[in-house]
């Protein structure tokens, strides 16, 4: 894809539709900089985003994932992010024994009004993904399009 | 890129200050113990820096009479903290000079329990001017 | 197959200016299920969405992706303009490519390459579309606001005239909030308890309006048309059906050492007491902390000497259940504690006071009679200084980062007014900047100095500090001199920073309604829906979504009440169609969706299912689509992949992460 060699990750960034959803909005109209390898899912909450949909985005090629949802005790929902922070502490306990580095998988919590946050946030994140390069363990069983 | 220009980043990576964050309320120099002994101002310490008009600045009384008392480190509503970029300044000015002014095998003789710490760290910059 | 239209909009050029708009149509045809694609200049205009119309005419497009601006912004105006082309308006898909990629990315390459992604994941998803049908829900046609101040009361009024019943929960004995407290208002110097009392008192007699005072919010659940909140009724110790109001209690109480909360601590009060003479209602409570029956069993006074034998020490709170349609938050604001600002010797001086407590000094009915004096020692102060944003425009962790907007304006009040009566008072105003927008401020803050002659500094104030003699040495700078001032006063004024109520966070998190890291309530769209929450049926009113002055206050309350009575005036709601549902053949009715949904909005049946042949009666999730809000928390719970929601489908979400990966 790249012209030079330089690495381009994939990063596919689940965001709740209530706290990050807007929060990237808010970092877009603030004209906030963050790399173009970060893709934005929506989803109605973090706790919809089923460890499934992060298992199947590394078996397709994703060098990382990130779980953006409000913070504790803001969900939309009440709750939503209690039960999403619990299964992505268990499923990321996991990550090593499938074959991915453990830091390829965050959870962050972005308010709507942290457009800054969430703007560094894909920042750090994105320097992570470089710095632990190319999600190549998963190869010998990933299906490659 | 001009000197001024260089060495006014210079004392923004030093300080770690960010003069662009400055909303001008003078709060600095309102709480300065040694303000009338200044030729600029703390106030206008940030304006330096950021107008990059350093000259004057490293040049100016100020950076000596500056008694790095930390009061307007302490209540600067906007985290600009104009102390921390005359410190800065004045350590451009030694560094050129070839290092500090107090030499390590001083301090024991000027030690004593009574004195702050902080002190002793801006007198390194200070001393003997 | 899905025959989907992708429309790509230049955003004039907020989007074409990094997002080569040409390449992602021409790119993005040859995706399956493409069957036409094009752009436009902007495509949420009329003519834009004209086009949208004419396409799935001409090419019987089945499903819409619209690679724009936020869905945020504009999702709800594509699904209508679908709706008129004859499509489902769910099948329309916004692919985020202006807050989320031209907006952010400086490289046209970078920035056309992502848009396609996303256009693609868009695609993806909408290929697995399915029409949804919104369900009808019913409108409760009551409505709730939460707090009694000038915010609650308008919002009241205004929706109680429209015709409908509104209910005030108000956490203190009486309504009136903060402006009960105000002496005289800017610009136009009218006394505030003139203008505002009336409004109580047509409140309080409104036959639409029901107050519940001493009370707060306990429960809030349900959804937008239809919530059950339980109100707690704080015991009075007094039948508000008996009470007459005479007051005699009040003076017979022997326990008078109370500070009052109305006079901001500067003035006493009993402990059997109502907290100013005008308020509604006119009944006192007991404050059990300071009654001396309550604490030590003796005394009594006040059931003794109350002719209408109204006091009832036995009397316990109450909970009461109430159904609405709609809640208005109306919770307000307080000045911020000044502990962390010990250089303006707040804490060390009397004669250091805030601003609202000057109000009460300057009030008739305050703890001074309305005399100007210091408060340490009762003398008539010569020399007053004030100073600005203390606490407001601070980035640091001590005060709040904004401006708290209305103190340029009070300050400039309280020196006209000092200046007024009391010609001889010297009167200086520390500023950092004034900011008078607003009709008449800017002449009103020139009429303080040009013909009141209020000698305005430009500069903070660095520190205060009490001298022997009890004045105080204020240290400041005039920045336009350059100087540094010192100056004796004998009284200092701090325009404190104001802050949302400190209840504000617990009800919001009952409301589910979004809140800000200052703890302002969050609008629906900061511009466009400035009254609203982002949580259906719950609207915002006066400073508990930002610091504002009364006529904005006014406004706000008034907006939030059509709001309201727009809302109220329907019979029925259209749900949102994006809920959970279980494949029976697949749920097992294991009950571990039940556990995690926050709404109760899964019960399980006993259904008769017919397995591939096999007939058997078996236990199935259902799930009441009223009450379900689509957080899609159950879907994960399940064990058995039974559960998936509507709209965000397993298969959506995984076409998604597929055309992202690609």
């Amino acid at each position: 894809m790249s012209v030079n060699n330089e690495f381009k990750p994939k990063i596919v960034a689940f965001c709740c539709n209530w706290c990050s959803y807007a929060g990237a909005d808010l970092a877009g109209s603030s004209r906030l900089a963050y790399p173009a390898d970060v893709k934005i899912i929506r989803v109605p909450c973090s706790c919809r985003v089923n460890p499934m949909f992060i298992l199947r985005a590394f078996e397709k090629g994703a060098d990382g994932v990130i779980i953006c949802g409000c913070h504790p005790g803001d969900c939309h929902y009440s709750t939503g992010n209690y039960y999403a922070r619990r299964r992505m502490t268990l499923l990321f306990s996991m990550l090593d024994y499938i074959g991915v580095e453990k830091g390829r998988a965050r959870v962050e919590w972005v308010s709507a009004a942290e457009g800054v946050k969430f703007a560094d946030t894909m920042n750090s994140f994105v320097s992570k993904i470089k710095d632990l390069g190319e999600n190549v363990r998963l190869g010998d069983i990933r299906c490659k399009n | 890129m001009t000197t001024e220009k260089k060495q006014a980043e210079l004392i923004r990576e030093i300080s770690g200050v960010e003069p662009l964050k400055c909303m001008k309320c003078g709060k600095c120099s309102a709480t300065c113990p040694a303000y009338n002994e200044m030729d600029i101002k703390p106030h206008q310490f940030v304006s330096y820096v950021a107008n990059e008009n350093i000259e004057a600045l490293v040049n100016s009384k100020s950076l000596w009479k500056c008694l790095s008392c930390f009061a307007c480190i302490e209540r600067c509503p906007r985290n600009v903290q104009p102390g921390k970029l005359i410190d800065a300044a004045r350590q451009i000015v030694l560094r050129q000079k070839g290092g500090d002014y107090l030499k390590d095998e001083e301090i024991p003789e000027l030690l004593d329990e009574e004195l702050p710490q902080q002190l002793l760290v801006s007198a390194y910059r200070r001393y003997k001017r | 197959m899905q025959r989907i239209g992708v429309f790509v909009c230049h955003c004039g050029s907020n989007i074409a200016a990094t997002v080569d708009v040409k390449k992602v149509v021409e790119v993005i045809r040859s995706e399956p299920g493409v069957v036409h694609a094009e752009d436009y200049q902007y495509m949420c205009s009329e003519a834009g969405q004209e086009r949208i119309a004419i396409a799935v005419k001409e090419h019987k497009l089945t499903g819409i992706v619209v690679c724009s601006c936020s869905p945020r912004m504009h999702e709800t105006t594509f699904r209508k303009a679908a709706e008129r082309a004859g499509l489902n308006p769910y099948m329309v898909e916004i692919a985020n490519i202006r807050e989320h990629c031209s907006w952010i990315h400086k490289d046209i390459n970078e920035g056309t390459e992502k848009a396609v992604i996303l256009a693609r994941a868009a695609v993806a998803k909408v290929n697995l579309n399915t029409p949804l049908y919104p369900g009808e829900s019913r409108v409760t046609k009551r409505a709730l606001v939460i707090g009694g101040g000038i915010a609650g009361i308008q919002t009241a009024l205004d929706i109680a005239d429209a015709g409908y019943e509104v209910d005030i929960v108000e956490k203190t004995p009486s309504i009136g909030g903060i402006m009960s407290q105000l002496d005289k208002t800017f610009p136009t110097l009218d006394c505030s308890a003139c203008i505002l009392t009336p409004k109580m008192v047509d409140a309080a007699a409104h036959e639409k309006i029901k107050l519940y005072t001493y009370s707060e919010v306990e429960k809030v659940s349900g959804f937008v048309g239809d919530f059950t909140v339980d109100i707690r009724k704080k015991a009075r110790y007094v039948d508000a059906d008996k009470c007459t109001g005479c007051g005699l209690c009040q003076e017979k109480c022997p326990s008078k050492k109370t500070p009052s909360e109305f006079n901001r601590g500067l003035g006493n009060r009993s402990a059997i007491y109502t907290p100013f003479a005008q308020a509604i209602p006119n009944v006192p409570v007991i404050d059990t902390d300071a009654c001396i029956k309550f604490k030590t069993g003796k005394c009594g006074l006040c059931q003794k000497v109350c002719a209408a034998g109204a006091i009832d020490y036995t009397q316990k709170d109450e909970i009461v259940t109430e159904k609405y349609g709609a809640i208005v938050v109306a919770t307000g604001f307080d000045t911020i504690k000044l502990d962390n600002y010990d250089e303006y010797a707040y804490n060390q001086s009397k004669d250091v006071i805030t601003s609202l407590e000057l109000e009460r000094v300057m009030n008739a009915a305050g703890p001074t009679h309305g005399h100007l004096e210091r408060l340490s020692d009762g003398k008539a102060p010569k020399e007053i200084v004030f100073i600005q944003c203390v606490g407001s425009r601070c980035s640091d962790d001590r005060g709040k980062p904004y401006c708290s907007k209305i103190c340029c304006m009070y300050t400039a009040k309280h020196a006209m007014l000092i200046r007024d009566k009391y010609p001889d008072v010297n009167v200086t105003v520390f500023y950092i900047d004034v900011r008078t927008p607003g009709k008449n401020f800017d002449e009103f803050y020139r009429r303080a100095v040009e013909q009141y002659g209020v000698n305005y500094v430009k500069g903070q104030v660095g520190k205060v500090i009490p001298q022997p003699n009890g004045k105080l040495l204020v240290q400041g700078s005039d920045l336009l001199d350059n100087k540094q001032i010192l100056k004796e006063a004998d009284m200092v004024v701090l325009a404190t920073a104001i802050e949302p109520n400190k209840d504000v966070r617990k009800i919001a998190t009952m409301l589910t309604a979004s809140i800000d890291t200052n703890n302002f309530l969050t609008e629906a769209h900061a511009k466009l829906r400035p009254v609203e929450s982002p949580t259906a049926g719950i609207f915002l009113s006066g400073v508990c979504q930002g610091p504002k002055d009364i006529p904005e206050t006014v406004s706000q309350a008034g907006a939030a009440a059509i709001k309201v009575v727009g809302l109220l005036a329907k019979d029925k709601l259209m749900t949102n169609p994006c809920t959970a549902h279980a494949d029976e053949l697949l749920c097992n009715g294991c009950s571990t969706c039940a556990n995690v949904c926050p709404y109760g909005a899964i019960s399980y049946e006993d259904k008769q299912v017919n397995d591939h042949g096999i007939r058997e009666t078996r236990r199935i999730a259902v799930v009441n689509n009223a009450l379900c809000q689509g957080c899609g928390a159950c879907t994960v719970a399940c064990p058995s992949g039974a559960m998936d929601l509507q709209g965000f489908s397993n298969r959506q979400i995984l076409a998604e992460v597929d055309a992202i990966c690609r």
